[in-house]
């Protein structure tokens, strides 16, 4: 394997990516796509220590970041299907019935 | 001067294997792809008491050339309102996913020439058959990309029925399979049909073998689950804006994963290069070969039987024979092959 | 030579990233992502973890990417004309400071990982990462967390189509 740093690096480097998107887009859809990626980042580092300690806890604790990634997928897209019903845009900035 | 280049290249004597057993057969593959269209039109001509292609050449086999090539020299349209990257990117992705899933099935046992040992598949990797699936399912975004590229509704609706279709099959198309792997308690194509020396699973699973049969019917898009590409209803479905060689992509790539699919139901239910009632001499691989050959060519025969014999069933009823029948069974048979294997 | 793979699919894996955020049309950030994906198990593989890698491209690039594709489908949603870098109203600062914040712990992590000696990873068996070997400690150890992640599965489903369901009253 390539030094553990170096996995670390580019995890940290997608994390970050993960999160500029969260704060900088609007579209809802872009937004879920930016967990996404953070997911995937935390991934990488879970399963790089794997490799270096030479163990599989890592691994498995990446099947339920999938399985919570499948999960949080499926209801935030429902929720985004809910919310074009009541108004015909996934722009977050337009659902701000709760602010006062 | 050969002696140094001999030794030179010696350490990476797999990767030249390789690398000529992945060009053999994708040169192979591509070029079963016209005969199978022949095969397909000659053979729906007879089911509809009818002659199919005959003028070009002895028995018409040189219609799929003549086909091909006009689609070659067809000019290519791309329409202005299209998304040119993710419209190019589509039929590229259909014919690769295609041709790499075929990379993985091993079409008859390792032999030995020039004191190499050399495997009738290009990769042979631990995780065999879920690889097949992972490298099928990318296979969707083809048809996807297709849809929403093309800006044009049918392609849209042909788009989406395309992906709701095939992401309920594959779970069928999975579970059916685990059957098979639970009794081989292996994951490696070679391996599966290696435990299949006496008794084809077929004997064993048969209610898996016709729920991957018709999952695998759903999944190729073929009739009578043509939906996404329903002409009646859709106009051509996903592919509507598509012309010239872009289009015949489409169709090799359509063509070439009924043939990965026939050659995965012959591993995981037939029994692959084994033959049961005839015994077959080895001759070095021609033997094998011959028997994988014929098995998968009687089941792209009854592929091709059953798009002439079946009218396409209504979308709705699709989605509930899928969900609400295909389904409960993959899982029972399931629960009964796992409840045998406790008890043997 | 595993640098000489790692180097270009973490180099990919980064720009596509980058796509994914600033991309006008969702089209082409799922793309991206699914292109992401890939590159990552690309990225598990080379760590001997083969099944993880498998998984991420059936499920990742597989399931929950057709997810979005068919959101994106159903919606029909085009590129958004909005501009993208207008900050939220009044939360210009906040945005600014979180960026801040993040980057600090990520430096943080980072010296600290470089600091620390991780030259020498363990010696591994052939069968590491195989099917057989995650199977076995993820139905013996973590048997549990398993059977919770199905529970939660169902969960999201059942809840997905709560949501989803248009009201019939």
């Amino acid at each position: 394997m390539a030094p553990l740093s170096h996995y670390l690096v580019l995890s940290g480097i997608l994390f970050t990516i993960g999160v500029m998107g969260v704060l900088v887009r609007r579209n809802a859809i872009v937004v879920f796509m930016s967990i996404e990626i953070m997911l995937n980042a935390v991934n990488i580092s879970l399963i790089a220590f794997d490799r270096y300690l030479g163990q599989h806890d890592g691994q498995i604790f990446s099947f339920m970041v999938m399985a919570v990634a499948a999960a949080e997928v499926s209801v935030g897209l429902a929720i985004v299907i809910a919310m074009f019903r009541n108004k015909p845009t996934i722009n977050l900035d337009e659902f701000n019935l709760m602010k006062w | 001067m050969i002696d140094s280049v001999i030794d030179f290249l010696a350490p990476y004597t797999f990767l030249i294997v390789g690398a000529v057993k992945a060009v053999i057969i994708a040169i192979g593959l591509l070029s079963s792809v016209p005969l199978l269209v022949w095969l397909e039109r000659r053979l729906m001509g007879r089911f509809q008491v009818r002659l199919g292609p005959n003028r070009v050449g002895p028995f018409g086999l040189g219609q799929p050339f003549a086909d091909s090539l006009k689609l070659l020299f067809k000019e290519s349209i791309v329409q202005n309102s299209a998304d040119k990257f993710l419209f190019y990117l589509a039929p590229a992705v259909v014919v690769f996913t295609a041709i790499v899933t075929f990379s993985l099935i091993p079409f008859g046992k390792p032999f030995e020439i020039f004191d190499q040992k050399i495997g009738m598949w290009v990769a042979n990797v631990n995780v065999g058959i879920l690889f097949v699936f992972a490298i099928s399912s990318m296979g969707i975004y083809g048809i996807v990309l297709a849809g929403l590229s093309s800006n044009n509704k049918y392609s849209l609706m042909g788009g989406l029925r395309s992906s709701a279709q095939m992401i309920s099959y594959e779970l069928t198309l999975g579970l059916a399979a685990l059957g098979v792997i639970m009794i081989t308690g292996s994951l490696n194509l070679q391996e599966i049909v290696d435990a299949q020396k006496t008794v084809p699973n077929i004997l064993l699973q048969p209610l898996a073998f016709v729920l991957f049969y018709i999952a695998g019917v759903a999944e190729t898009n073929r009739a009578p689950f043509d939906l996404p590409e329903a002409e009646q209803e859709l106009v051509a479905g996903f592919h509507t804006e598509y012309s010239g060689m872009k289009f015949a992509m489409f169709f090799m790539g359509e063509y070439i994963n009924m043939i990965t699919m026939s050659a995965l139901i012959t591993l995981l239910f037939l029994g692959g290069w084994h033959s049961y009632i005839i015994p077959v001499p080895d001759l070095l691989f021609i033997g094998p070969l011959l028997v994988f050959s014929v098995k998968v060519f009687i089941l792209l025969c009854i592929l091709i039987w059953l798009r002439s014999t079946f009218p396409r069933i209504r979308y709705d009823r699709l989605m509930t024979f899928g969900w609400k029948i295909l389904v409960p069974l993959a899982m029972l048979n399931l629960m009964v092959t796992s409840v045998f294997i406790v008890i043997f | 030579m595993e640098l000489l793979i790692f180097y270009p699919i973490a180099a990919l894996a980064v720009v596509l990233a980058l796509f994914v955020v600033f991309n006008k049309s969702p089209i082409g950030s799922a793309v991206s992502l699914i292109g992401l994906m890939l590159c990552l198990a690309g990225v598990f593989i080379g760590l001997s973890a083969h099944f993880v890698a498998i998984l991420q491209v059936i499920i990742y690039a597989g399931a929950i990417m057709v997810l979005f594709m068919f959101v994106i489908m159903l919606l029909n949603l085009k590129d958004d004309d909005n501009v993208i870098w207008k900050s939220r109203e009044g939360n210009t600062l906040l945005t600014v400071l979180t960026g801040f914040l993040v980057l600090g712990i990520l430096y943080k992590i980072i010296s600290i990982t470089l600091s620390a000696d991780s030259s020498k990873p363990a010696k591994i068996m052939e069968s590491f990462g195989t099917t057989a070997e995650v199977g076995k400690s993820l139905f013996t150890t973590y048997v549990l967390p398993f059977e919770v992640a199905s529970i939660l599965l169902l969960v999201a489903m059942v809840g997905a189509l709560v949501l989803a369901k248009t009201k019939i009253d």
